[in-house]
This record gives C-alpha cells, structure tokens and sequence, in this order.
C-alpha cells in the first residue's frame, strides 16, 4: 500500500525538480520545416549540426514535408492559420510572392550576412525593397544533361544550335540508343524544353517577361516563344524517345543518361545531387549543356535560383532564429552546405568557393556564369506568372496529343486564370 | 393524414433531445457547406477572401478542360456502376450456389475491399507498364502487343474504370448476396415445380426480389464513381495531358495551384452535379418499387 504511493511522492517531486530547473536553462527550442529530399535532409541537418556547435543553448528541431503541390498546400495553409515552424525552406521567385511575404515574413534585409549574398539572389526574395529569404543551396540551371561516352562513341561535339542537337540526335538513334528521354510518369520533366529555352527567347524578345506580366505579351502570339513547344514536337515527332516516355519516371531518366542508355535527358542541374547519390559510378560520364537555339553565337543558361529561408511573423522565438538564419546566409554556413551536397551550381554567397572537384556536369555549366551577358534567370523568377497546368500541357505536345499552336493557346488561358486569381493588374 | 400532427404533439421526446443531433449536424454539415458556398463566390487565399461574385464559376466552365473532365467524370461514373451492378449480380448468384469452397472464394471477391486505394494503384499503374509490366509482358509472350495502359490517353479512363471494377466489386456482390439469401426459397420450389428453367428462374425471380439490393449497389457505386478520386489519382493524375481527368482532379489542381476559393467552387458545381443525377434516380427507384 505504500509503495504507490511512494512512488507518486518521488514521481511528483522529480516533475517539481524538473519544472522549476527548466526555466534557469534558458534553452529554445526551434522548429525548421524543410522538404523532405534527401539532398535537401542531409543540408539542413549538417547545418543544424554546425550552428548547435556554436549555440549550445539552442536546440533545432527538423521538421519534414513532402514536396511539390502538396508540399506548397502545406506551407501556404500553416502560414494562414499561424501554424508555421520558427523557420522554414521554401521556393524563391514567384511561388513566394503567391506567399504575400510582405504580411507573413519577418524583413531579413538587416542581417549582417546579407552583405555578401548575390544581388541576382536578392532580387528573387524581394517584395516592396524589403528581402526576406537566405540562400540555401547554390543557384542551378536548366539544359541538357548528356552521355559523355556516347558522345564519345559516335564522335560528336556539344551543339551550339537546335539543328545541330537534332543531328546529333539522329546518329545516336542510329546507333540503335535513345536520343532523348523523356520521363513522362513525373510530368514536372515534360516542361524543361519549354523552361529552358527562355534564354533564347529572352535573347530573341528582351521586354518578354514584361509584357508578358502586363498581359501585353501572349505565348501564342510570339514565335520565339513557340520554339519551346516546338522543339517538344520535333523530339517526339523524329521518334527520338524512349518507348516507354509515357511510363518513365525522373529516376529512368536519370539512369537512363548516366548508364550510356539515352545520349540526351533534359533537366534541371540539381540533378546531379541524385545522381550523386543514386548512380555515383556513372557520374563522371554525365555533362551539361544549355538548350541551343537557332542561332551558335547565341548560347546562353536559363539560371534556376535555390530555395531560401524564411521566418514567418508567427516565430514566438524571432530573435533566436534571425541568429540561425544569419548563420545560414554566411560564408560558413553556404560552406557546410557545399560540403554536404553535390554542387548544382555555382554559389551565391560570394566568398564560398565550390570544392574543386566537382562533378563534370557542374563543370560544364561554369564558362556559361563566368562569361558576360551568356544566363538569364529562368521566367518564374522575372515574372509572377506562371500557369499550374504547363506540365500536363507539355506532356500532351511531347506525346503528340496536341499540336504545339494549341498547345500555347491552352497555357495562355491558363496563365490568365493564374493572373486573375493573384489579382494583377490589366488582366 | 391528419393523425400524423396530432401524433406529432404526442411525442414523449421533449424538443431538446433533437440538440445534440443538431448541433454534430450543424457544425460538421450545415456550417462547412454554408461557407464553401460563401468562399466559392470569393478570391480566397485562406488568410484574406475578397468576393468576386460569380467569376469563380464563369471561370471553371470557362476551363477548356471542365467540359472533359465533366464527361469523364460521366463516363467513369457510368461504366463502373453498371460494370459493378453486372458483375456483382452474377458473381452474387456464382457464390450463394453450392459451388466448391464456396466461403474461400467469397474471401478472394471481397479481399480487394480491404485494400488501400492507394496501394492498389500503385500497384496496378506497376502492373500496366507498357514494357515493364507484367500485364504486357505475359501478353508479349503469348504473341499480342499490348497497349500502353495508362500512356494511351483512348484507354487510361477505362484502365482505371477495371481497376475501381476489380476493387469495388467485392462490397456489391455482398451487397447482392445479402440480397438474395433474403429471397424465400419457397418461390424457386415453386417455380421448378412448374418446370421453370434456371435462365428463367433467374429473369422471373431472382431479379425483381433483388430489386432493393440493386438500387443500393446503383447508387452507392454511382455517388462513389462520380466522387472519385483517389484512384485516378494515383493511377494517371489526370493524365496523360488532361485524358483521364474528372471533376475531382480538376478541383485538386486548383487547390494545389492556391486557387481556393476557385477550387470551392469545383466542389459546390460537383456537389451540384451528384445532387442533380442521384436525386431525380433514387426517387424514380422508389416511385417504381410503390407502384410495383
């Protein structure tokens, strides 16, 4: 009979011990919401790491989401009902706009390591002058990821022009492998030849994205802009892509390209971070480069900014977790991230140089970031519109379901849709 | 007629006693249905709603893809009811005769109902690759080429109509079976003894005295497949392009591209559309089972 209740006296008196110890810790307890691949786990956790070894007293707790459309529902629904983490990874660009950062984010602009990061950067996480966002991760870029040795192989040369790249094409079927995979199954894969092309068309038509945002400007009514579907149906209609384009799924394609199946898969450079991980024997086979256009001298990057760090106005603890985000932004903290991941591209922390041995695909990209006037960012980044329904639109041309005309007439509709529901003006 | 308000009175059940029904309906039904249809009327982006009259709804029928994804929707709901209502029946009869392992087999038809809708489209969208997927394999091996399933944007819709079919049709044959051995055995005594065929049997007996259990099967398999979701989803995302898109996917996307208060809209034209085809048919069906 007395042993219960011994044991709820000691019971009580170590919860007693336990409350009136805590307050004299002085210990915070941050949350940080990031997406949950694996590239970007191994980041955040090296970086938590390396800032709680200079703030004992701080304790940073992960948390995971999924990524994508549901992941965005999530970000944007936890914002609305003040639910958010202390600090969280999101996109820069336009999809933080649809945010409202100048209501639901804190001003970063004052911290001391916004000093040294890329003014192109800024101007991405920027709303009404104030920037709210730290890089996280290096910039990245959208083109063609090809075979080293199949090149090597059949004897070709990188191509500066789109019908260099068709002619290339046509020998690597030849050959009897597939020229280009296509990765239907994830249809975000099915945009990049229209995404990446924006270079050229930023080339062919400067005020696009300008016009394009005051609904001057319409996809189907300007030839340049075109091009993106068109070089979609030139692939698919000269029979260059994988049999089973419909079914494949991103991880295909890149096996697909790094393993000498397919010469050519179109993608984002943050690519190699998953080849690094999934084929790491094969990454030294794999190289880079921009869409070619029509014309050689023009050759240029459509550049992909990373995501960044943001801390919503909710933060009970915002004092704490400018301190982290300030780590984060730093030469120091762009190093511990370098260090942890495959590079994707170049860094946009000046000061953090990229290790020299990086992957001959990163390699390849370099000259483009280095010369004058030879990348451009990416649309979504220059403008907020971008219409949701792109990706199922490009897996139609790309299948030939629709004919490209239509095919820009569609996205045009359903860029309107997009404006209208942001509530831009002149639309 | 006019005993029914007298007797109204007399209830012994004070009027409180309706509170706690009213209150669970009033907060989880009448209030979220009410204010969807407030927000379908406004731009809404879950912190701030500015009303914008009827533009959601301008816009969702404006949506080139609405009309399709609508008569998708019809298609999907139709094949797999009927699909279901057929097979359900005659697999209903196989299983109440006296068929060996009866009770095992019972079991297989009623296993995919337990499933996750999810696991099975994953598993299935594995199945019904073009070239990898051991539907088309074992077709390769027999000398027929086999179709792109799911690629083919002709045959994703029906793809996932057999799907849904092989999944749903467990629960309308225990539907039917519940059905059937309601059914006295007196009447097919009866009508053996008049020397009445099994077809005949069938068409004269079983199917009238099966009439309440096909009505529910009808129904229910209709509200599911016009509400469907999961499935599609899983198997296809709408795709390829827009080819196997219902209304439902098309509301999803809205809601993942932050078009709310558009995507409430979706959902009170869908509410609307499912109201509009189960209403009128359920009080067909009970008209015609008064008369008879």
């Amino acid at each position: 009979m007395t042993h219960p209740i011994k044991c709820i006296l000691a019971g009580a008196s170590a919860f007693l011990a336990l409350v009136a110890a805590s307050p004299s810790q002085a210990e915070t307890t941050l949350s940080f919401l990031i997406d949950n691949n694996p590239d970007t786990v191994a980041a955040a956790e090296a970086l938590v790491a390396a800032y709680q070894a200079k703030a004992p007293d701080v304790t940073i707790e992960i948390e995971q989401r999924p990524g994508g459309g549901e992941g965005d529902n999530i970000i944007k629904t936890r914002l609305a009902t003040g639910e958010m983490s202390d600090v969280f990874l999101y996109n820069s660009g336009s999809l933080l706009q649809a945010l409202k950062p100048t209501q639901t984010l804190v001003d970063l602009s004052g911290l001391s390591s916004q000093a040294k990061v890329d003014e192109g950067f800024k101007a991405v996480v920027r709303a009404d002058g104030k920037v709210y966002g730290v890089p996280f991760g290096t910039a990245m870029a959208g083109g063609i990821l090809y075979n080293r040795k199949i090149y090597q192989d059949l004897g070709l040369s990188v191509p500066k022009t789109w019908a260099d790249f068709m002619a290339n094409n046509a020998k690597v079927k030849a050959s009897g492998k597939v020229a280009v995979a296509q990765t239907y199954r994830d249809t975000w894969t099915s945009q990049l030849f229209v995404l990446a092309d924006y270079y050229n068309l930023h080339a062919a038509v400067p005020n696009f994205a300008a016009d394009y945002t005051a609904n001057k400007a319409k996809y189907a009514e300007t030839p340049a802009a075109m091009k993106g579907f068109e070089r979609l149906k030139d692939v698919h209609d000269a029979g260059l892509m994988n049999e089973d384009f419909g079914a494949a799924s991103y991880d295909d394609g890149l096996r697909m390209v790094s393993t000498g199946e397919a010469a050519h898969y179109p993608m984002l450079s943050f690519a190699v971070s998953a080849l690094k991980q999934n084929y790491p024997e094969n990454l030294a086979d794999v190289g880079f480069f921009a869409q070619p256009g029509d014309d050689a001298a023009i050759n240029g990057l459509t550049v992909w900014m990373p995501p960044a760090l943001y801390i919503p106005t909710s933060s009970q603890h915002a004092e704490e977790t400018r301190k982290f985000v300030d780590f984060a932004g730093s030469v120091e903290g762009c190093k511990v991230m370098v260090e942890t991941n495959a590079v994707q591209g170049p860094s946009l922390v000046d000061g953090c140089d990229l290790p020299a041995d990086v992957p001959p695909a990163i390699k390849d990209m370099l000259p483009y970031f280095e010369a004058k006037d030879k990348t451009t960012p990416a649309l979504e980044f220059v403008s907020p519109v971008k219409g949701p329904a792109l990706e199922q639109i490009t897996v139609e041309v790309g299948s030939g379901i629709r004919q490209p005309a239509e095919a820009a007439k569609l996205y045009d509709d359903d860029v309107r849709k997009q404006a209208k529901q942001l509530g831009l003006p002149n639309w | 007629m006019t005993e029914t308000r007298p007797r109204l009175r007399k209830s012994p059940y004070p009027l409180w006693f309706f509170i706690p029904a009213a209150i669970v309906y009033g907060v989880l039904f009448l209030v979220p249905t009410v204010s969807s249809l407030w927000f379908s009327l406004t731009r809404w982006d879950l912190s701030t709603a500015e009303f914008i009259g009827l533009e959601n709804f301008q816009q969702f029928f404006s949506e080139p893809f609405l009309v399709k994804g609508l008569v998708n929707t019809l298609i999907y709901a139709v094949t797999t009811s009927g699909l279901k209502t057929v097979c359900g029946l005659l697999l209903a009869v196989l299983l109440t005769s006296n068929i060996f392992a009866r009770g095992f087999l019972r079991t297989l038809v009623f296993f995919p109902v337990l499933v996750s809708t999810i696991g099975i489209g994953i598993t299935f969208t594995v199945m019904m690759h073009p070239t990898k997927g051991i539907i088309n394999v074992t077709l390769e091996t027999l000398g027929i080429p086999g179709p792109g399933w799911l690629t083919d944007p002709g045959l994703a819709l029906f793809s996932v109509a057999l799907v849904d079919l092989w999944k749903g049709v467990g629960l309308a044959t225990l539907i039917f079976i519940a059905g059937l051995a309601a059914i006295s055995p007196d009447y097919y005594e009866a009508a053996r003894i008049d020397g009445a065929t099994r077809l005949q049997q069938f068409f004269r007996i079983t199917l009238p005295l099966v009439r309440p259990a096909t009505i529910t099967v009808v129904t229910l398999s209709l509200i599911g497949g016009l509400r469907s979701f999961d499935l599609i989803w899983a198997m296809t995302r709408g795709g390829p392009g827009f080819s196997s898109d219902v209304i439902a996917s098309v509301i999803y996307k809205q809601y993942q591209a932050g078009f709310y208060g558009l995507s409430t809209a979706g959902n009170v034209i869908l509410f609307a559309l499912i109201a509009a085809i189960i209403l009128p048919l359920t009080l067909w069906f009970n008209r015609r089972g008064v008369e008879e």
